[in-house]
């Protein structure tokens, strides 16, 4: 589904690599955790997926269902099926989420040669799309994350995930600064959504959602680069020995 | 140039008018021979490319060569048909377009003209009575050419049930032709009303001039919610000059939206003439092309314990030009006054420009003062994020302007109002669909 060859990319040309050559594959069904230190590039890995324009790619390749994700605008990533859940969700004031969901939700079926569903048979599938977060119809007339609690935009983020139904969902940090019970509410927003043709990243600090959310691999990101993958007990490993010791590890893979 | 404004003044009819309104209107004719048309000289018009109209001999707009029909004012409807209106067709009263049947026992709605006429004894202690020395030289010229307008008094202790429209229309024919629309609004103690000021231009090209004058008068306890639409041709001069009194613990709030016109400028005055006294300004000016969108306020804190808080913004596209200034003046003893200002502009063009001034005078020492003024062009983040969301690029610029437009648009009380307003703003911007 989706296969990331030597991916380098920095702020801008000239500038210093912050993905200094990553390779993955992620096969349709399939859920991969990628842990690491702050600063060590993980964000930028998921937003260069999702077409960030500030990001300059300075090498390799991205493939998604055999396409050339990187030739792709983002909102025709977004049509072809990838979502990104923001680590840092936007505060759009003025714009209710109804509007905004409604909006996204449209687009996608334009794109699928579909008629654009009005607010009235579009609230038929946000009812049950909100469940999932737990939320009332309030929460739709607000705008945009604005005023939002930490918890409550990312609960926003799955909620999105949950009426686009993505083919492959990147949450960056989606569980960062939540507690036990939203987080419940964020796996089981991914579980709900899981399939054989759908596949899931998640790029977490911390094992615990992987308590909740069983991955298939787990990839360390170290100073940009994927220093070590297996499977689940590797983020136990992590979580017990802190990140230090993959400093040695990074020169190894360097050398 | 100007002096043939004194010969239309001359030719003006005299049938009709109050032998008190003569001196009224004598003394307005006097105070513009003498200051003239401003230039960019004048401080308060730096920014404001009149020359061209001034240059322009404008003549007194007759009627229509063709009558406007309730058809024809269709696109530019605002609310519903049952709203009272009145209607001003090249700044006469056109009553077969006006709707005044069902108004509330006391309450008048008519034109100022029937007005003088039928009750001058109510319009005397009002007309041309607040207007200061602050009065631009339009505004002076207004009165010299004092014949018609709206007039509306809602007695003590009334509330309308709907709002009331004015709209005064420019026919398509009108080029070359001026108005001078003088309104006069009596709020009395505890009344309330919702008032719609629309302008509204028929034509694509008509270079009209419209100097228009609105008079405020609110009664003690007493509430406005005023929304003024400026919609005139895009070839139109258009100044407005509106002067609002408030006494004791009145509510007079503004929501001020000027898009048409290739010049326009509004004066929002208004003083805080007693303790408990409150005055909340908003504002949205869309320019786009060559437009040029002047909007100046002042804020009279004249007593203590006032709250004013000002909204403006401007959204600029192409070569548009955006001017705001706002001033507000705090007597020594108006302690305790709260006043807020903001004024931010969203540019969607890199040759579109704002020149923005607000002016603070503060002579009493126990007061919350602020203000602040930002201009920018949209944030890239929020962009991508529509746009990872699925949005294309160009939707996902309508749809944060509008959010920019809709966060100010929001403060409009009255919701049939506010949905109306969206309803322009969203035409206005290309976005169809209800947001
Ligand atoms: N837009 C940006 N501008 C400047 N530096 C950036 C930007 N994005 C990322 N970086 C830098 O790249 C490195 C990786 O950041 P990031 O991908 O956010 O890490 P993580 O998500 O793993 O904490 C950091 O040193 C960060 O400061
Ligand atoms: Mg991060």
């Amino acid at each position: 589904m989706l296969e990331i060859k030597n991916l380098c990319a920095s702020i801008g040309p000239g500038e210093p690599n912050i993905l200094k050559g990553i390779s993955l594959t992620v096969n349709p069904g399939e859920v991969h955790a990628i842990m690491g230190p702050n600063g060590s590039g993980k964000s930028t890995l998921a937003q260069v997926l999702a077409g960030h324009p500030a990001y300059t790619v300075t090498g390799g390749e991205v493939r998604f269902e055999g396409e050339d994700l990187l030739d792709m605008e983002p909102e025709e990533r977004a049509l072809a099926g990838v979502f990104l859940a923001f680590q840092y969700p936007v505060e759009i004031p003025g714009i209710t989420n109804a509007y905004f969901l409604r909006a996204a939700y449209n687009e996608l079926r334009k794109g699928r040669g579909e008629e654009e569903l009005d607010p009235m048979d579009f609230l038929d599938i946000l009812e049950e799309k909100l469940k999932i977060v737990k939320w009332g119809p309030e929460m739709m007339q607000r705008a945009v994350n604005h005023g939002f609690s930490g918890g409550e935009k990312k609960r926003n983020e799955i909620l999105q995930m949950a009426v686009l139904e993505p083919k492959l969902a990147i949450l960056d940090e989606t569980d960062s600064g939540l507690d036990i019970d939203a987080l419940r509410i964020v796996a089981d927003g991914v579980n709900a959504l899981k399939r054989p043709d759908r596949a899931t990243i998640l790029v977490t600090h911390y094992q615990r959602l992987l308590n909740h959310i069983v991955p298939d691999q787990v990839h360390v990101l170290f100073d940009g680069r994927l220093v070590r993958s297996g499977g689940k007990e590797l983020a136990l490993e992590l979580e017990a020995k802190g990140y230090e010791w993959l400093s040695e590890v990074a020169e190894e893979v360097v050398a | 140039m100007i002096d043939q404004y004194r010969a239309v003044f001359d030719a003006l009819p005299t049938d009709g008018v109050p032998e008190w309104l003569r001196p009224v209107r004598q003394t307005g004719l006097d105070r513009f021979m003498a200051a003239g048309f401003p230039t960019s000289r004048d401080e308060e018009w730096r920014f404001t490319p009149l020359g061209d109209m001034t240059r322009t001999p404008f003549a007194p707009a007759g009627p229509p060569r063709a009558p406007v029909s309730q058809a024809d004012l269709e696109p530019y409807r605002f609310g519903h048909p049952e709203w009272p209106a009145l209607v001003f067709v090249n700044g006469a009263f056109a009553p077969e377009l006006s709707q005044t049947a069902d108004l509330p026992e006391g309450v008048m709605a008519t034109s100022l003209a029937r007005a003088l006429m039928t009750d001058p004894e109510l319009v005397e202690p009002h007309l041309g009575k607040h207007l200061g020395a602050d009065a631009t030289p339009f505004a002076a010229l207004n009165t010299a050419f004092i014949r018609d307008g709206a007039y509306v008094r809602v007695p003590a202790g009334r509330t309308l049930a709907s709002p009331i429209n004015l709209v005064f229309v420019t026919s398509a024919d009108a080029d070359g032709a001026m108005t001078h629309p003088r309104n006069l609004i009596v709020v009395e103690d505890g009344a309330r009303l919702s008032l719609v000021e629309s302008y509204v231009g028929l034509g694509e090209s008509a270079a009209s001039f419209t100097n228009t004058v609105t008079e405020v008068t609110l009664g003690q306890q007493s509430w406005l919610e005023h929304t003024r639409i400026q919609r005139e041709s895009e070839a139109a001069y258009h100044i407005g000059f509106s002067h609002v009194h408030q006494v004791r613990e009145s509510h007079y709030r503004s929501f001020s939206m000027s898009m048409g016109g290739r010049v326009s400028r509004h004066n929002l005055h208004t003083r805080l003439d007693a303790p408990n006294t409150e005055a909340l300004l908003y504002g949205l000016s869309i320019g786009h092309g060559e437009q040029l969108v002047d909007n100046h306020t002042t804020i009279y804190h004249d007593k203590p314990n006032c709250r004013s808080w000002e909204v403006y913004k401007a959204i600029l596209d192409d070569h548009s030009r955006g001017v705001f200034n706002g001033k507000v003046f705090v007597t020594p003893e108006a302690q305790q006054t709260d006043a807020k200002q903001t004024n931010r502009t969203l540019l969607l063009s890199d040759t579109a420009r704002v020149d923005t001034k607000p002016q603070l005078e503060i002579f009493a020492d126990d007061v919350k003062c602020t203000h602040g003024a930002t201009v920018g062009y949209l944030d890239d983040l929020p962009h991508f994020y529509l746009r990872s969301r699925g949005i294309e690029p160009e939707r996902a610029t309508q749809i944060l302007t509008y959010a920019f437009a809709a966060e100010v648009m929001d403060e409009v009380a009255v919701d049939p109002v506010r949905h109306e307003l969206d309803q322009v703003v969203r035409t206005r911007l290309g976005i169809m669909d209800r947001i």
